[in-house]
């Protein structure tokens, strides 16, 4: 008789969904770092503390101030995401069918996708004004390269042999497009729409840190200017859950989509 | 309606992958087109719809195609080419959607092909939850629901399990039997050929050239597995391809 049991070598590279760990991570963090400062572990001046942090955040709450800075913020970014996301997904879908508009426009893209866009904040002054126009394009312009790229990748991806059937169907160009070529791309595009949201919320906040009266990114200027370490920090929170919210908020149009994957 | 193949040639770069070929396949007639690995057959079927131009030589269709065609050559692929996005019923109608056709007539062909396809009850399943074979018998609804003039099946069998083969092989005879459509049906296993056509055509290695065009007699509903008439053809045909097939065999080892 054999007597060594067979080992088990399956498993894994397959991460499932596991709750609760991020928050429990994310406490440990905090309640170490909340321990840390009380013991004098961590000087003051290295880190505030969460519990001072939280405070301000509450004070900043119940003063209106949040609102004040936060709408003006969600504001530009959802109007410069949702110029430059669109146009990106438009012209990523251009560069995915047609060859002339690929040959004509990646090498371009390629070129505008490492320029720090920041430093073309001043063009876009004056280009559209120190008002909001400026920071809409700043953030548009941002997002549409990364979202460019996804997509014209997520085109390049679809089954060929789907389009063929379509094509033997006798279903038109258009249909094709939006039947069989949209939806196969639409994984791709929206987890490169996840890249394009978090580079447009830190477009957002250099924006306003250059300029602007109200919104997150002046708040944390500042505060930073003032040493106000809790106030900074207060800032910096407002920042993450923005950026927890928008990728949450993808997971869930995923989910929804996406079904058919399983 | 009827196809002719009429001195097909074509090269992909400098290789000769179809050198003059020619076929008839009369209305109501099905076609089964036998030969080695690369020797031109899918490339052949592709020709045949319209998917791709040859090089040189032409396909004709003559006839007209029955009342309420939608769609006269129509592909069964090998890979069920399903979207799957969209639910059983969903890919049927994606065929249906750009013909302008009035709502409950879709719904009438949906219900009307999934029931020949014994398919009414996955109506709403998505293709993932589908066996290999169902999801073929959901490709074969979706062509029935074009009312094909033509059918044009590249290896639909060859995904599937050696059961689910047999029983979609009876299919296809008995839908072939309720409404006579004219068939090309590429395969590797001769005893489908035997049993689906009623010609052969044997092309041989690859550049394909039609060796043989043989035809099989009685009708295809009288056919059974381990028929002595039908064991005799195909040891003919595996006679035929034998030597070619070990030829094209050693020559992807040299290539
Ligand atoms: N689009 C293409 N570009 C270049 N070569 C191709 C293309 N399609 C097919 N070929 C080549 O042409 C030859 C014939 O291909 P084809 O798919 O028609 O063969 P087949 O008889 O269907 O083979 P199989 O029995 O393996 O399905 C093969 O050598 C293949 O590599
Ligand atoms: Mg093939």
């Amino acid at each position: 008789m054999p007597e060594i049991r067979v080992p088990f070598r399956g498993g894994g590279f397959r991460p499932e969904a596991r709750r609760g760990t991020g928050i429990a991570v994310f406490l440990l963090l905090l309640f170490l770092i909340e321990w840390g400062t009380r013991t004098g572990w961590i000087s003051n001046l290295t880190l505030p503390r969460p519990s001072d942090v939280a405070a301000t955040l509450g004070d900043l709450a119940r003063s209106g101030a949040l609102w004040t800075h936060l709408l003006p913020s969600l504001s530009r970014l959802a109007v410069g995401s949702v110029l430059g996301i669109s146009a990106g997904i438009g012209v990523g879908v251009l560069i995915g069918l047609f060859s002339y508009i690929r040959a004509g426009l990646v090498p371009l893209v390629a070129a505008i996708f490492p320029i720090p866009k920041i430093a073309l904040l001043p063009l876009f002054v004056i280009w559209f004004g120190i008002d909001e126009g400026s920071k809409y394009a700043l953030i548009a312009l941002g997002t549409f390269t990364p979202t460019v790229v996804a997509t014209y990748g997520a085109v390049d991806n679809v089954d060929r042999g789907l389009i063929r059937m379509g094509q033997s169907f006798g279903l038109g160009w258009w249909s094709i497009v939006r039947k069989i070529v949209l939806p196969g791309a639409l994984p791709g595009i929206l987890s490169g729409l996840r890249v394009s949201l978090a580079i447009g919320i830190i477009l957002l906040v250099a924006a306003e840190m250059l300029g602007a009266e109200h919104g997150i990114g002046a708040y944390i200027l500042q505060a930073g200017a003032l040493y106000d370490l809790e106030r900074l920090f207060a800032g910096v929170v407002i920042l993450s859950c923005l950026g927890v919210l928008t990728s949450w908020a993808i997971g869930k149009i995923e989910k929804r989509l996406l079904v058919w994957r399983g | 309606m009827e196809l002719a193949v009429r001195g097909l040639t074509h090269c992909y770069g400098d290789m000769v992958v179809l050198d003059d070929v020619s076929l008839h396949i009369p209305a109501g007639e099905i076609l089964c087109v036998v030969g080695p690995s690369g020797c031109g057959k899918s490339t052949l079927l592709r020709m045949l719809g319209g998917l791709e131009q040859p090089d040189w030589g032409e396909v004709l269709q003559g006839g007209t195609p029955p009342e309420g065609c939608l769609n006269p050559l129509t592909y069964v692929f090998q890979d069920f080419a399903l979207l799957p996005w969209r639910s059983v019923a969903g890919n049927i109608s994606l065929v249906l959607e750009d013909h302008r056709l009035p709502g409950d007539r879709v719904r009438a062909i949906i219900e009307d092909v999934l029931a020949r396809t014994r398919l009414s009850d996955f109506h709403d399943a998505l293709p993932r939850q589908l066996s290999g074979g169902m999801k073929q018998r959901v490709a074969i609804a979706r062509a029935l629901a074009v009312n094909p003039a033509v059918m044009l099946l590249d290896e639909p069998l060859s995904a599937l399990d050696a059961q689910t083969r047999e029983l979609l092989m009876e299919d296809l005879v008995a839908l072939w039997e309720r409404q006579p459509f004219t068939g090309v049906y590429v395969t590797h296993n001769l005893a489908e050929a035997v049993r689906l056509g009623h010609r052969i055509a044997v092309l041989s290695r690859r550049p394909g050239r039609v060796r043989e065009v043989i035809e099989v007699p009685g009708t295809l509903s009288e056919r059974h597995a381990g028929d002595a008439g039908l064991e005799a053809i195909q040891a003919h045909l595996w006679a035929l391809m034998r030597d070619e097939a070990v030829a094209a065999d050693l020559e992807l080892l040299d290539a």
